[in-house]
This record gives C-alpha cells, sequence and structure tokens, in this order.
C-alpha cells in the first residue's frame, strides 16, 4: 500500500510501487491536467509538485511523474495542475495568458506546475530561479520568449512583504488547503512495509534512471526505496573527508556548502547536469550504479579520487571508485550489495578542480564527452597533484591512469602537455554514436582536457593553448 | 465568469507595447491580442484525444512493426500473442474489409504491410487488447520472419538506382546555358540540409467508437477529411459512414497533416469490426519510430554573377529523400522549387528536383513544407560565392533583391514586393552596420571567443501549391438568443486559428468575443475541407466565415429595412451590440434584431464558401500564379562561438517582418518567435541520425534535442513592418504560420562567420545541422 495526499484527497492505493506516478494520476484518478510526453523525463510535461514533510512543514520540489515511481509518493503531497487551479486564474496563470506563453496549451500545465512550486521557497524568488524551475519544460511552440515575458512578470509582480505561504495563499497563487497539508502529512507519514522477505529488492533511487530503462521490471519487482533509509542521506564532512550518502539527490547536494566549496563555480556543474525536476530525483548513487560511461556525478566522483562504500549481508566495503567498473555496464559489486556512500579527501586550497562537459544542446543533454580534473601547479611550475576522468570515450567512466602518471610530477609545459594528449589517445577508445562520431570525441577530450590546464594555470599563454591544438 | 473578465481585459486593456518586447519601437496595430485557448491550457482543462472520457469496454492497441529497413515477409506468427490474456484480436492486412491503402498523392502505402517492408517501424500488425500492457505483452509475442534486402538511406544513391517515388520537376525561366556563358563568376558546391523530428508534444493518436453502423473518430489530426477518407477506404465504407471530430492538437508542424491517418485508420478497422471503442495513442518512442520526418535534402547548386554581383544564372538539382512511400513528398518537392531562390531576382534559372525513395520512414510535411531546404541552397550559393570573391555575403545579398514587377522562376510576377524594405529597415533600425563593426572589435580582441552574424531574407509564398486545395467553407448559427456558434474546417493545432476565427465572427457581427464560440472541427458539419496547413488556414477558413457571417447580416438587414421602414437608409452597421445606420445608434440592439428575424422564420444559418481568386498553376509548362501574395522579411543573427570548446550561443535576432495589418499581434509574434527557434533548432542542434541500415539513432528525446529555455537566443526583437497587407489576406493580416521558420537558416551562416574568424582557412562545408561537432571541426580542420 502506498499512502498519499494527492491534491486535497488522500489516496491509499495497492497499485504497484514501482509504477509510474503519473499512470495512477491520469488513469486511475482521471486528472488529464498532466500530460503524457516522453516517458523520460525530457520534457517535464508532466511535472508535479512533490511535497515532502520536513521540520513540521511541506517543502516542494517539481519532479517528472512519468518516471517517478509511485512508492517515492509515500507520505508526500502531490500536486497536480488541478490542485492548483482556484476560481480565478492565479497571477503566474494569467501572466502565461497575458504574455502569450501558451499556443498549443500541451506543456503549459507543467510550466504553471513548475513556477508555482517555485515560489514555494522562504525567499522571494527573482527571475532567474523562476527560470531554473522551468529549464526542464520544454515547449515546442512558443520559442519560449513568451515564456520569458512571462516569467519576468511573475517575477516583479511577487508581493515583497510577509513572503512565504500564508502570503501566497491569500493573494491567490496557490488553494489554502496547501497550509492544512502539514498535518495531514502528518498523520500518515510513515515508511512503507517491508518489501517481500527471501528476494533481493529493486533499490530505487529517483527511478530516473531505472523507469526510463526497464519501466516493466520495475513495476513487477519488489522495490525498496533508498530515501527510505535515512542512513544514506545527506552530506558530511568527517576529518578532511566529503562523505556523500547514496541517497543524496542532486539538490541536496547543489545545497551542501561542503561540496559546492570543492566545485569550480564558473564551470556551472549543476547547470549541466540533466534539469531541475531530474536533479530533484535522481540520487547520487543511482547515477553511479547507472554505470553509464559518460555519468556526470561519475566523472567528477573518480577526478576527485573517491572510494564508494557498498554495503552488503557480509557487512560493508570500501573500494576506489576508479577500480569500481569493470566493463561496460558492469561493476564491481554483488546483486545482495547496494551503494551506501562516496566519499572523497576535500581537496587542497591550491588544487584546482574542473568539469567540463559538451553535448548537441548545452542543458539537460547527454555529454558527448565529459571530464574533470584535479590539478595542482606547484611554485616551479611541476604538478604536483593529478587526477584526469573522462567519460564517453571507452566503455566504462575512465579513470585516465597513464595520461596521469605521464604527467605527475613532470613541468606544465607545451612539450609535456603535448605528449600526455598522445599518451591520452592511446589510452582511451571512444567509439561513434548519436553523441559523436570517434574522431570528434577524441578532439573534444583534447580541447576539454586543454581547458583543464587553461583554468589551472591561467598565466599560461593563449597562443600556446591555440598551437596545442594544431 | 472569470472568463468574460478575461477577455474583456485582453480587448479593450491590454497595452500591447508594454507586453512586447520593449525593442519594438513601432506601436503594434490596435486589435484583439492574445489566444483564447490560453486561459484553459493554463489550467489544464483544454481537451486532447486522450482526455476525452473514455466509454466502458474501451480497447487499445498497440503497433507491431517492421524491425528491418526493407526485406520480404516470409512468415509472420501472432498465434502464441493471441493467447495473451486480454488480447481481442490481432489484425493484420488480411482483416481489411476495404482496400489496404492510405496513400494521399501516389497509391503506394499499404495501411499494414503485405508481402514486403520498406523501412524500420512500418506497421505489420495491430494489437488490440482489454489494456495497452496486455497489448504491449502480446506485441513481444508476435515472430517475423524477412529476407532482409539492401536499404538504400541515401537519396542520391536512390537517384542512382532508378528509386524515385514520383516524377522529376524542372522550372526554367531564361537561357541558363548562354546566361552562365556570360558571367563573371561562376561557382558551383553540394549543400546538404537534415532531417527534422515535429516533436508536437502530444504523441499522435486517435479513437473510434462505432455508431450504427457508421463510425466515429477522435483524431489529433490537422487534416479531418484526410482521416475521414483514408478510414472509410480501408473499411470499404463510404464517406458519409465515417465522422473525425478534432478539438485541438498538442502541436502539429505538418506532422499530423498526412501522417494523423495511419492511426485513425486503424482504431477505426478495430472499432468497426470488434463493435467496440478502440483508442491507440503512440507513445514518443513508437511516434519517433514510426511516423516521417521533415526531408533531408542533398543538393548541387551553381550560380554565375557580373562583375556587379549580381546574379545571372543559377542552376540547382535537388535530391529530396522522400523514405519509403510517397506520402506528401511530391508536394514538398515542388514547393522546393517555388522558394529555390527565395527573396532573390535570378533571370536565369534552373532548377531541378528529384523525388527519391530510400528506406526510411515516408518523409511528410514539416511547416515550410520544402521551401527551407530550397532557400538553404542558394544562400550556400551566396555565401560560397561572396567567400571566394572576398565580400561580405550581404553585399550580393542586397545587389538581388527582389522589386515588383520581376518575375519568379515559376512564372509569376511580383507586386508589393517588402523585399528590400525590410532588409533596409532591419539594417537601418538595428544599426546592423555599426555591430558588425563592434563584432570586428571583439573578434580582435578576443582569440578563442569569436562573433558572427548573418543577414537572413525570406520571401515565402501563401496558397496551397496545389491550386484545388485553395477553398474552403464554413458553418454559421446565430442562436435566438443573440449567441453565435459557427464550424469551420480550420484545426487548432497552437497556432492561433481559432481564435483568429473568433475575432473574425465577432467582428462581423459587431460583437464581444466572449459571444461568439467555435465549435470542434467535425465532418459532418464541414465537409471536404483541406488540412489546416500551407499558412492559409486563417485566411482560407476566415474568409469563408466572413462569407457565412455577411450572408446572415444581410438578412438580419433586410428584415430591418423592412419592419422599420428603412428601405432608403444605407450603411448599415453593427457594431458594439447595436445597429449603426450611417454611423448614428439605432435604438436596436443585435439581441432585439436577432430575435425579430426569428419571429419572422428568418434563417438564421448560414454556409459560407471561398475559394481564392486569380491563382492558377500549369504543371506541364511549370509556369503560373501560384501563390495569393507573398511573406517577406529579414533577420540577422548573431552568435558567438567557444573556439576552444566548439559551442555556441545566440545573443540575439533582430527581424522585421511584414504582418501586413496584423488581426492579432500576440498571436502573430508568438508565430515569429516559435517559428524561428524551430528553425535555429532544425540548424543547429536537432540532428537526425540513421545508421547506414536505416535504423533510427534518433529514436528516443535523450537522443533528438530541441531548443529549451536557455538555448534560445538572448535577446529576440520583432518590428511590424508597416505594410498595407494583401487583400486576399484576412482583414489583410498577412499569414504568419511558416515563413519564420526559415529565418532559421541565418543561424547555419551566422555560426560559420564567427567560425571563419578564428580560422579564414575553414573548409567549405554546407551541411546543416551545425552541430558543436561541425563546428569543432571547422574551426581546427584546414
Amino acid at each position: 500500500m502506498v499512502e498519499f495526499y494527492l491534491n486535497n484527497q488522500k489516496i491509499r492505493t495497492a497499485a504497484s510501487p514501482g509504477s509510474a506516478l503519473l499512470d495512477l494520476i491520469r488513469r486511475e484518478q482521471g486528472l488529464t491536467g498532466t500530460k503524457l510526453v516522453c516517458k523520460e523525463g525530457e520534457c517535464a510535461a508532466c511535472a508535479v509538485l512533490v511535497g515532502s514533510l520536513q521540520d513540521g512543514r511541506v517543502k516542494y520540489q517539481n519532479m517528472c511523474s512519468c518516471i517517478m515511481p509511485l512508492a517515492n509518493a509515500q507520505g508526500r503531497h502531490i500536486v497536480t495542475i488541478e490542485g492548483i487551479n482556484l476560481s480565478e486564474l492565479t497571477p503566474v496563470q494569467q501572466a502565461i495568458v497575458d504574455c502569450h506563453g501558451s499556443q498549443c496549451g500541451f506543456c503549459t500545465p507543467g510550466f504553471v506546475v513548475s513556477l508555482s512550486g517555485a515560489l514555494l521557497t522562504d525567499h522571494r524568488p527573482g527571475y532567474e530561479q523562476l527560470l531554473r524551475a522551468i529549464d526542464g519544460n520544454i515547449c515546442r511552440c512558443t520559442g519560449y520568449k513568451s515564456i520569458e515575458r512571462a516569467v519576468q512578470r511573475i517575477a516583479e509582480e511577487l508581493p515583497k512583504e510577509n513572503y512565504g505561504l500564508e502570503m501566497l495563499i491569500r493573494e491567490g497563487y496557490l488553494p489554502s488547503y496547501f497550509s492544512t497539508m502539514p498535518e495531514k502529512l502528518q498523520a500518515i507519514n510513515k515508511p512503507p512495509e517491508a518489501s517481500q522477505a527471501g528476494q533481493f529488492p529493486v533499490f530505487l533511487g529517483g527511478g530516473t534512471d531505472l523507469l526510463v530503462q526497464a519501466p516493466e521490471k520495475v513495476a513487477h519487482s519488489p522495490v525498496q526505496p533508498v530515501s527510505e533509509l535515512p542512513a544514506l542521506r545527506g552530506v558530511r564532512e568527517e576529518g578532511g573527508r566529503c562523505i556523500i550518502g547514496a541517497a543524496t539527490t542532486a539538490t541536496e547536494l547543489e545545497q551542501s556548502t561542503v561540496f559546492q566549496s570543492v566545485l569550480n563555480p564558473d564551470d556551472g556543474f549543476f547547470h549541466l547536469l540533466s534539469s531541475s525536476p531530474i536533479r530533484n530525483m535522481s540520487t547520487v548513487g543511482g547515477n553511479l550504479i547507472n554505470a553509464s560511461p559518460i555519468g556526470d556525478f561519475t566523472i567528477l566522483f573518480l577526478a576527485l579520487d573517491s572510494h564508494i562504500r557498498l554495503r552488503g549481508p557480509a557487512g560493508e566495503r570500501t573500494l576506489p571508485l576508479k577500480e569500481f567498473y569493470l566493463d561496460y555496464k558492469k561493476m564491481d559489486r554483488k546483486p545482495e550489495e547496494y551503494l551506501a556512500a562516496v566519499e572523497f579527501e576535500i581537496p587542497q586550497k591550491e588544487v584546482c578542480f574542473s568539469f567540463e562537459k559538451v553535448s548537441t544542446r548545452r542543458n539537460l543533454d547527454i555529454a558527448s564527452v565529459n571530464t574533470a580534473a584535479a590539478i595542482a601547479i606547484d611554485e616551479n611550475n611541476i604538478i604536483r597533484t593529478l587526477h584526469l576522468s573522462a567519460g564517453g570515450v571507452g566503455p566504462i567512466p575512465m579513470y585516465l591512469h597513464q595520461t596521469v602518471s605521464f604527467l605527475r610530477g613532470k613541468e606544465l609545459s607545451e612539450a609535456n602537455l603535448k605528449k600526455a594528449v598522445a599518451v591520452m589517445q592511446e589510452e582511451i577508445a571512444p567509439i561513434s554514436d548519436a553523441r559523436g562520431t570517434a574522431e570528434y570525441k577524441r578532439m573534444l577530450l583534447r580541447q576539454l582536457v586543454l581547458a583543464h590546464f587553461q583554468k589551472a594555470a591561467p598565466e599560461m599563454e593563449m597562443i600556446d593553448i591555440l598551437k596545442l591544438m594544431k | 465568469m472569470w472568463q468574460y473578465s478575461l477577455y474583456y481585459e485582453l480587448l479593450y486593456l491590454t497595452d500591447y507595447q508594454q507586453i512586447m518586447n520593449k525593442k519594438t519601437a513601432q506601436p503594434l496595430p490596435r486589435s484583439f491580442s492574445g489566444h483564447l485557448d490560453a486561459a484553459n491550457h493554463v489550467r489544464g482543462q483544454s481537451i486532447y484525444v486522450d482526455d476525452l472520457p473514455e466509454y466502458a469496454g474501451t480497447l487499445y492497441a498497440r503497433v507491431f512493426y517492421s524491425p528491418v529497413a526493407h526485406g520480404r515477409i516470409l512468415r509472420l506468427e501472432v498465434e502464441e500473442a493471441e493467447q495473451v490474456e486480454g488480447v481481442a484480436r490481432i489484425f493484420t492486412f488480411r482483416d481489411i474489409p476495404g482496400e489496404n491503402q492510405i496513400g494521399n498523392i501516389v497509391q503506394d502505402e499499404p495501411l499494414l504491410a503485405e508481402e514486403e517492408v520498406h523501412y524500420i517501424g512500418q506497421p505489420i500488425a495491430l494489437i488490440v487488447a482489454v489494456s495497452p500492457e496486455a497489448a504491449e505483452k502480446a506485441r513481444k509475442l508476435i515472430r517475423v520472419e524477412i529476407e532482409e534486402l539492401p536499404a538504400v538511406t541515401e537519396p542520391r544513391e536512390a537517384y542512382r538506382q532508378g528509386q524515385l517515388l514520383h516524377g522529376s520537376r524542372k522550372f526554367e525561366m531564361g537561357d541558363v546555358a548562354a546566361a552562365f556563358s556570360r558571367c563573371r563568376y561562376i561557382f558551383e558546391g553540394a549543400a546538404h540540409t537534415g532531417g527534422q523530428e515535429h516533436v508536437y508534444l502530444e504523441p499522435q493518436g486517435a479513437y473510434a467508437v462505432p455508431r450504427e453502423g457508421k463510425v466515429f473518430i477522435h483524431s489529433s489530426t490537422q487534416g479531418p477529411t484526410q482521416v475521414q477518407r483514408a478510414a472509410a477506404r480501408v473499411l470499404g465504407l463510404s464517406m458519409n459512414q465515417v465522422e473525425v471530430d478534432v478539438t485541438r492538437l498538442g502541436g502539429g508542424f505538418g506532422g499530423k497533416e498526412d501522417q494523423a491517418s495511419p492511426w485513425a485508420a486503424m482504431v477505426a478497422l478495430a472499432a468497426h469490426v470488434l463493435k467496440k471503442p478502440v483508442k491507440y495513442i503512440l507513445s514518443r518512442h513508437e511516434d519517433l519510430l514510426m511516423t516521417g520526418k521533415r526531408h533531408a535534402y542533398d543538393s548541387d547548386y551553381r550560380i554565375g554573377l557580373d562583375e556587379n554581383l549580381k546574379i545571372i544564372a543559377y542552376e540547382a538539382t535537388f535530391y529530396q529523400n522522400g523514405g519509403a512511400a510517397a506520402d506528401l513528398s511530391p508536394a514538398v518537392l515542388e514547393r522546393t522549387l517555388f522558394h529555390a531562390t527565395n527573396s532573390y531576382y535570378v533571370p536565369n534559372a534552373r532548377l531541378t528536383a528529384h523525388c527519391c525513395r530510400t528506406n526510411i520512414a515516408p518523409s511528410t510535411a514539416f511547416r515550410g513544407f520544402g521551401g527551407p531546404q530550397g532557400m538553404f541552397v542558394i544562400e550556400a550559393a551566396i555565401h560560397h560565392a561572396a567567400r571566394e570573391l572576398g565580400v561580405a555575403p550581404l553585399d550580393i545579398q542586397q545587389k538581388n533583391l527582389f522589386e515588383d514587377g520581376q518575375e519568379f522562376p515559376y512564372g509569376q510576377v511580383i507586386k508589393d514586393s517588402e523585399a528590400r524594405h525590410c532588409w533596409m529597415e532591419n539594417i537601418e533600425r538595428n544599426n546592423l552596420h555599426q555591430l558588425r563593426a563592434e563584432i570586428r572589435e571583439y573578434n580582435a580582441a578576443h582569440r578563442l571567443s569569436k562573433k558572427g552574424m548573418h543577414l537572413m531574407p525570406v520571401c515565402f509564398g501563401i496558397s496551397f501549391t496545389n491550386t484545388m486545395m485553395n477553398h474552403a467553407r464554413a458553418l454559421v448559427h446565430v442562436y435566438s438568443d443573440g449567441s453565435v456558434g459557427f464550424s469551420t474546417g480550420a484545426v487548432e493545432m497552437g497556432q492561433g486559428a481559432s481564435t483568429k476565427l473568433m475575432q473574425v465572427a465577432a467582428r462581423e457581427f459587431g460583437l464581444r468575443l466572449d459571444q461568439v464560440r467555435i465549435e470542434t472541427t467535425n465532418t459532418t458539419r464541414v465537409a471536404n475541407t483541406s488540412p489546416s496547413a500551407a499558412s492559409a488556414t486563417s485566411d482560407l477558413n476566415g474568409k469563408a466565415l466572413q462569407d457565412a457571417c455577411g450572408q446572415i447580416r444581410e438578412r438580419l438587414f433586410a428584415i430591418l429595412r423592412e419592419e422599420m421602414g428603412l428601405e432608403e437608409i444605407a450603411g448599415l452597421q453593427l457594431r458594439n451590440n447595436v445597429v449603426f445606420a450611417n454611423d448614428s445608434q439605432l435604438d436596436m440592439s443585435w439581441r432585439e434584431l436577432v430575435q425579430l428575424a426569428f419571429t419572422r422564420r428568418i434563417n438564421l444559418s448560414a454556409k459560407g464558401h471561398y475559394a481564392t481568386p486569380e491563382i492558377h498553376f500549369d504543371k506541364q509548362k511549370e509556369k503560373g500564379h501560384p501563390f495569393a501574395y507573398h511573406v517577406f522579411g529579414a533577420a540577422a543573427l548573431l552568435c558567438t562561438v567557444d573556439c576552444l570548446r566548439g559551442t555556441y550561443a545566440f545573443d540575439a535576432v533582430h527581424i522585421v517582418h511584414d504582418f501586413g495589418s496584423s488581426m492579432n499581434a500576440g498571436v502573430d509574434l508568438g508565430q515569429v518567435e516559435g517559428g524561428l527557434v524551430q528553425g535555429i533548432g532544425w540548424m543547429t542542434m536537432e540532428h537526425l541520425q540513421h545508421t547506414p541500415e536505416g535504423r533510427l539513432l534518433s529514436q528516443t528525446l535523450s537522443n533528438y534535442k530541441i531548443p529549451d529555455i536557455y538555448a534560445v537566443p538572448r535577446e529576440v526583437s520583432v518590428r511590424f513592418l508597416g505594410s498595407e497587407g494583401s487583400e486576399h489576406a484576412i482583414y489583410k493580416s498577412k499569414t504568419t504560420g511558416e515563413p519564420p521558420l526559415m529565418y532559421g537558416i541565418g543561424a547555419y551562416f551566422a555560426l560559420y562567420d564567427a567560425i571563419l574568424a578564428f580560422n579564414p582557412g575553414a573548409a567549405r562545408l554546407y551541411h546543416a545541422p551545425m552541430t558543436p561537432e561541425r563546428v569543432l571541426g571547422l574551426l581546427y580542420e584546414a
């Protein structure tokens, strides 16, 4: 049984916990404002708000209901467009109407839901924040400019005084029942029943890979939502190490100051990482276990020289992430083991950490090549610290062992970089596919690795970089 | 009454200037602005096929399709699949009571494959079951044995093998051979434009309900009559036994002009045979795999100029990738020829086009309908010439823009050309020469980042190129309480057709918009319709509606004259719900007038008809006057290329567009911005890929990317050109559907401009889309 609130209505359903929430919304409940478009989390026409009870308050995030397992709705408040509608248009809806931000209308409810959810924060959101809430919403008609104008207007019109839920209800942004939700969720907020004994359950994170790749399998298997395993959540710092629970979502990681301090803010890592509804759902562990040769988190953690903790009936073991991937989608993991955490030593101040990714579309796209590097160059221009990873250039997410061992301890010079690139080209084995030809991926990785070094040694003359590319 | 108040506000209070881009210096036309469906859209209350309440006992269909691109079916086994619990029936071509044929222009496309399959995704069998899941389970148990035959995916190769879907076409003007011999400069080369997936957000689908021997079909189609005809043919019924109803589409873009028919015919077949309601909504994966896209083209060009950079001669050969069946390809091919010289006057032209048969899903209509593919090639030819001659493309473009009195290669003489007007307005108002100087400075100061710009003119002909399709009808009822309901053949798919038509009805009767209502598009109310396509929907249906409203108005005036003894008084008008005579208000409201007429037994319903005058085209001579009018415009696209990573962004697009007298600035602006971004998508990130074996690589939305909110130009400004408009356009408001898409072509050349600033020796490559991969290649390869 999964129990939750759908808008202002309590739902108790025996539907499969691994099935998609959208099926229940549209087919069982007949709420047709939420649209089915891609079943991949690629367009957010199916966006709903998911409210979770935290410290007596309900915190809302937009998510893609087409790939959200029903199990993850347990104890939460699910809001569809029908749960936002009032007798008058809300200011969000009115702005979209007035600015001509809706043409065929199929994507529109998703935009309204995402934008309405973005208002439910402690602080009055600005234009950029509102825009970010719809970074996963695709529209094929408008070209977005009218939607931008609507967002501009919403941002300008938002009252400044007493910002918060009460005000939003009073001003007609949201129905009043929202204020009753903490109490209602409190009453049902208990974890689901344990999964069937004698069978290894499918460990379910956000579902953003599993429900795309194997929806039927998940729908017909016992599932264990990792979000119900509190031990796996959160980011913490311990003795100079950063430890991240496998069930931590991308959004939670983005909000961690410890983790953010590691990243180069100019790289816009989280901006390049899928879209906000997907970041709200997807977990760090899910990204690592999916074993995609091009997972953005995987590439990032490889260059942080991370270790992972695997937990099973026999206890816990720790191993370097770079030894975890054996072959295409093959990992050093037993079926009964699950990923508990990923951890790494927080790099010293002098280390430059860089993440690079190029995809056909800049946002919400899978990389042609992604790569990360941790580089420290000493006063004698010697490369003291170096970790380098690359995705999309082999069957597994790669730690570039040979390139690293060639360069580490050497002088940062044109000649050495040139040789390193040659070593790297020997080490990688990209294939041609939908994301580019093998030749392109080789060329692109070279460019991106040079971009890492440009960041680590900005005093290097541009001309040197240019020469290296020839 | 929120709806009323909203309409009222939009009608009377909207400050257009405020809601439009600040850059639009010229005040927009005073008229209604907005989309009347939007208030339901934002509440999720607009109804699409999959949102209709279902009848009890509804069955769900799924298609079993060909796993190979070309082959002979040796054996098809469905027995095991039939055993799956919940399966009602599995249909193959043998179960079709009528004709197994859905081809429209050419009769070459079976609904379900018989002996051969010609593309991956071609429907072979139709599974009908109590749930989509049961149907899906059964689909996996169908076995097919196919003897594979060689597949062709490239149009040039198909042409070499003589694989043509239709006869080739040739447009000729002047003496091309003699003209080339007079040219100072001649350049020749090849160009390619890729396909494009529509990605209408609402997938294809239909829901059929049997009704006393006839079939009622809810379809997501741009062409209700096409669906009706196809279903009737497949079922062996007459057209009056098939009723098609369309509420609205969640996007069409051409993809549901002809290709909505197969799914509708399939559910009609199942519903008719099983006597149960049957629904089929394609999954995105099925939709991507089974439906056709924009045609990819391979082309050759040869351009000749004189010493003053005047284009003297132009020759182009187009190899269209038509896919496995003709579908609309011959018509698309024709429009390529019509627009092969875009906004330029070319006195001597020879344009040849071949409709090539390949083993991919049949290519189909897509906004622009072959026009963009033709325009890209002449833009490439001009770019080529400019580069070789060391001048800017603009220097050649500007010298050759169309002037009144000049003739297109298809024989139509242009009048009211706004080509130069749009062009010069753009240069002056947007200070393009200044922007060019700034770009030069920026490029001199930045080594790994370069900016580029391109000014793209567009001239697009309005009318179906097939003259016989340019007609429409409307049915208007004035109810005895004065409210108005009407039907036309127009399908609302986001383009705002419903809104514009409601404006027509309201204006013709002098009513508020909330007093008129547009009904669903239904083949029993308005028959023999042309599809909502060719940007002609509002013009054709609007004028038919105007005719119907006018008939009723005249009847009302007649009774009024009779009743009030006003025979001598001319100048009767309906305004603001009141009757006016010679601009003075009479003591007679609209409602009173209607009631009066009703009591006098006057017919308050009318059927209007419109057929575009003047147009004609002789396909033997390939000459005529095919277009009611042309739409003009020019767009300046500015971009920045990251020369380290090969990535790029569009900084701004400045457009001057010829709307005529826009009747709905909000809708028209939306068409321009939306078309532009779709065009940029086609030219940049929308990379449709097939393997040589005919397998679509772009089979999911994670493998085929359309622009998201961060991918669009940071700034888009649209100036409404102050032009008269054409009287063939409804209220002289020129249509806006397709033309803006072609502004996107400028994206390719703007990127090229930036690339050349980094690598002046970059290869000559006219191969769209300009993906980051192609950019990086051009930046670093000589």
